[in-house]
C-alpha cells in the first residue's frame, strides 16, 4: 500500500475510522519507533486527551528484544477522531502488556489498533481494553495477533470488553489469530454490555443519586486496567475527568 | 411515621398488590408474613422505589410526604432503608469507598457535613465490629465472595453505618444458619429499637421473630393484608399455616 494513499474502509485496519476526519490530517507521520533492548524492561503510557473536534492519530511501531518487556498504558479519549495503533513485534521470551481504555461520547470515534507479531518462541502477551460510550460514540478495538512458525510456547491473550450507555453508541471488538506455530495458547474474550441496573438500584438504595452511582460503577469497570502503571495517578484521574463529563 | 393507604402496584403488567393498607408509628416493629407470591418483596421494591414496579393507585407518605414521588436515593437521604432479600454483588467497588459515597450523599442531601476519611473509618470499624465483621471484609468488593451469611451481616453493618429512622427488611432472614440469625437478630433490635426509629419487618418464616419481637404481625395474601395481630399471631402461623388463617 502506498503511504501516501488515504486509507479505504477495505483496509481491514480502517474499517471503523471516521475516514473524513483522517483526510484532515492525511498524511499522517511516520510511526514512532520504539526498541526495547534485550533484557530490558520499559513502561509507556500515552493520555490521548486532544481538543474537542481535533484529529489525534498516535501511530507506534514497537521492537522487543529477545527477554524485554513493556508495559504500555493508553487512555484514548479526547478529540472528534483519536487512533492509537501500535504494530509490536516480539523476539525470543519477550513480554507485551497493553492495558487501554477508551472513553468515548458524543460524536466521537475512537480506536485501539494493534497487531502483535510473535516472531519468535517464548514471547508472551497480554492485552486488555474496555471501552465505555456515551451518546453516538463509536469505539473500536481491533487486535490482530500473529504467530509466526517457529514461536512456539507463544502465550497470547486479549480480553476486550465495553459498556455501552446508550443503544445508540457503537462498540467493536475484534481479536484476530492467525498462528503459523502449532505448540501455543492464544486466549481472546470480548463483551459488550450495560451498566447492572441490579447494581445501580442498590447504590441508589443507600443514597447515592443516579450519576455518582453510574460514575462508581464505571470507574470501577476500568479501574483494574491501570492497575500498576508507572501514571497510573494521572491516567485514572484523566479518566475519571472524561468519566465524569459522561454520566 | 409511614401510612400506607390502598396500595396497588403492577410488575410486568401483572397486579401484585391489591388495596395494601398499613400503617407504622415511630417506636413499632411490624413484621409481614405470607406465603410465597403475596407480594412481600413487591412491598419492599415499591417502597424502596425500584423501577419496574408500577403503583397504580393508592398512596404512601413517609414522616408526611409524598414517598411515591421520591427518587429512591431521596428516599435513602429521607431516612428510609431498605434491606435486600438478595444483596447484590457489585465487583471493583469496595464497601467503604461506597458507603462513604452513599453516607456523604445522603448527608450532603440533608444539609449536613460531609465526613472525612478518618471520621468514617471511626464509624464503620464499629459497626463492623458490633456485627462481628471483618475489617478487611468491609474493604472488599461490595458482597463479592460473600456467603449468604455475609451478605446479610453486611447488610446490618450497612443500615448501622447509614443509621435509619426507617428500615424495610426484606427477608433478612433467609439463608442464615441459627448463629447468624441471633446476630443478625441483634443487629436489629440494637440498630433500630429506639422510640424514634421503626422496622417493617418482612419474613415468611417465624424464627427471627425470636429475636426481633414484633409489636404488630400482619399476614399478607394475594396483595392485601388479611389478618393482623400482635406477636402471638406469628407463632399461630407457625403451627396452622398460611392456608387456614388467608382463608
Amino acid at each position: 500500500m502506498n503511504a501516501m494513499l488515504l486509507p479505504t474502509r477495505k483496509d481491514e485496519a480502517w474499517r471503523y475510522a471516521d475516514l473524513d476526519a483522517l483526510a484532515r490530517v492525511w498524511p499522517v507521520a511516520a510511526p514512532e519507533q520504539i526498541i526495547v533492548a534485550s533484557g530490558q524492561a520499559e513502561t509507556r503510557y500515552l493520555i490521548q486527551s486532544a481538543a474537542d473536534g481535533a484529529v489525534a492519530i498516535h501511530q507506534l511501531a514497537i521492537t522487543l528484544e529477545a527477554g524485554s518487556r513493556l508495559d504500555f498504558h493508553v487512555l484514548n479519549a479526547g478529540g472528534a477522531y483519536g487512533r492509537v495503533s501500535l504494530d509490536v513485534t516480539l523476539k525470543d521470551g519477550a513480554h507485551f502488556e497493553l492495558g487501554g481504555v477508551i472513553l468515548g461520547t458524543g460524536e466521537q470515534v475512537l480506536e485501539i489498533v494493534t497487531t502483535v507479531t510473535h516472531a519468535e518462541p517464548n514471547a508472551t502477551s497480554n492485552q486488555v481494553v474496555r471501552s465505555v460510550l456515551g451518546g453516538h460514540a463509536t469505539g473500536s478495538y481491533l487486535g490482530k495477533v500473529a504467530v509466526a512458525r517457529d514461536a512456539q510456547k507463544t502465550d497470547a491473550s486479549q480480553s476486550v470488553k465495553a459498556m455501552l450507555l446508550d443503544r445508540t453508541a457503537t462498540a467493536n471488538a475484534k481479536p484476530e489469530l492467525e498462528i503459523y506455530a502449532d505448540d501455543v495458547k492464544c486466549a481472546h474474550g470480548a463483551t459488550v454490555g450495560e451498566l447492572d441496573k441490579a447494581a445501580l438500584f442498590y447504590l441508589a438504595s443507600r443514597g447515592l443519586p443516579p450519576a455518582e452511582a453510574k460514575q462508581l460503577l464505571l470507574q470501577a469497570f476500568v479501574a483494574g486496567v491501570f492497575e500498576g502503571a508507572e501514571a497510573q495517578e494521572a491516567l485514572t484521574s484523566a479518566a475519571l475527568v472524561k468519566l465524569g463529563a459522561m454520566v | 411515621m409511614l401510612q400506607i393507604n390502598n396500595l396497588h402496584a403492577m410488575v410486568g403488567g401483572t397486579e401484585i398488590l391489591k388495596g395494601l393498607t398499613l400503617s407504622l408509628n415511630p417506636g413499632e416493629i411490624h413484621a409481614i408474613m405470607g406465603p410465597n407470591g403475596a407480594g412481600k418483596s413487591t412491598l419492599s421494591y415499591v417502597l424502596g422505589g425500584r423501577p419496574g414496579y408500577d403503583v397504580t393507585d393508592g398512596s404512601v407518605t413517609f414522616n408526611g410526604t409524598d414517598l411515591l414521588d421520591m427518587p429512591p436515593h431521596e428516599r435513602a437521604a429521607a431516612g428510609l432503608f431498605l434491606g435486600f432479600q438478595y444483596p447484590v454483588e457489585i465487583p471493583g467497588v469496595s464497601n467503604v469507598q461506597f458507603l462513604r459515597e452513599a453516607l456523604n450523599a445522603q448527608r450532603k442531601a440533608r444539609g449536613e457535613e460531609p465526613l472525612s476519611g478518618g471520621e468514617f473509618l471511626k464509624l464503620a470499624r464499629a459497626q463492623a465490629d458490633a456485627m462481628g465483621m471483618d475489617m478487611d471484609m468491609l474493604k472488599r468488593p461490595v458482597n463479592v465472595g460473600f456467603s449468604g451469611g455475609e451478605k446479610k451481616r453486611n447488610e446490618m453493618v450497612q443500615m448501622g453505618i447509614l443509621d435509619p429512622s426507617l428500615a424495610i427488611l426484606d427477608e433478612t432472614d433467609s439463608g442464615l444458619d441459627i448463629d447468624a440469625l441471633r446476630v443478625v437478630g441483634e443487629g436489629i433490635n440494637r440498630i433500630m429499637r429506639k422510640p424514634d426509629k421503626a422496622v417493617l419487618l418482612i419474613t415468611h418464616y417465624q424464627r427471627l421473630l425470636d429475636y426481633v419481637k414484633p409489636d404488630f404481625v400482619h399476614v399478607l395474601a394475594d396483595g392485601r393484608i388479611v389478618r393482623s395481630g400482635g406477636a402471638e399471631l406469628a407463632h399461630e402461623l407457625e403451627r396452622e399455616g398460611y392456608r387456614e388463617l388467608a382463608a
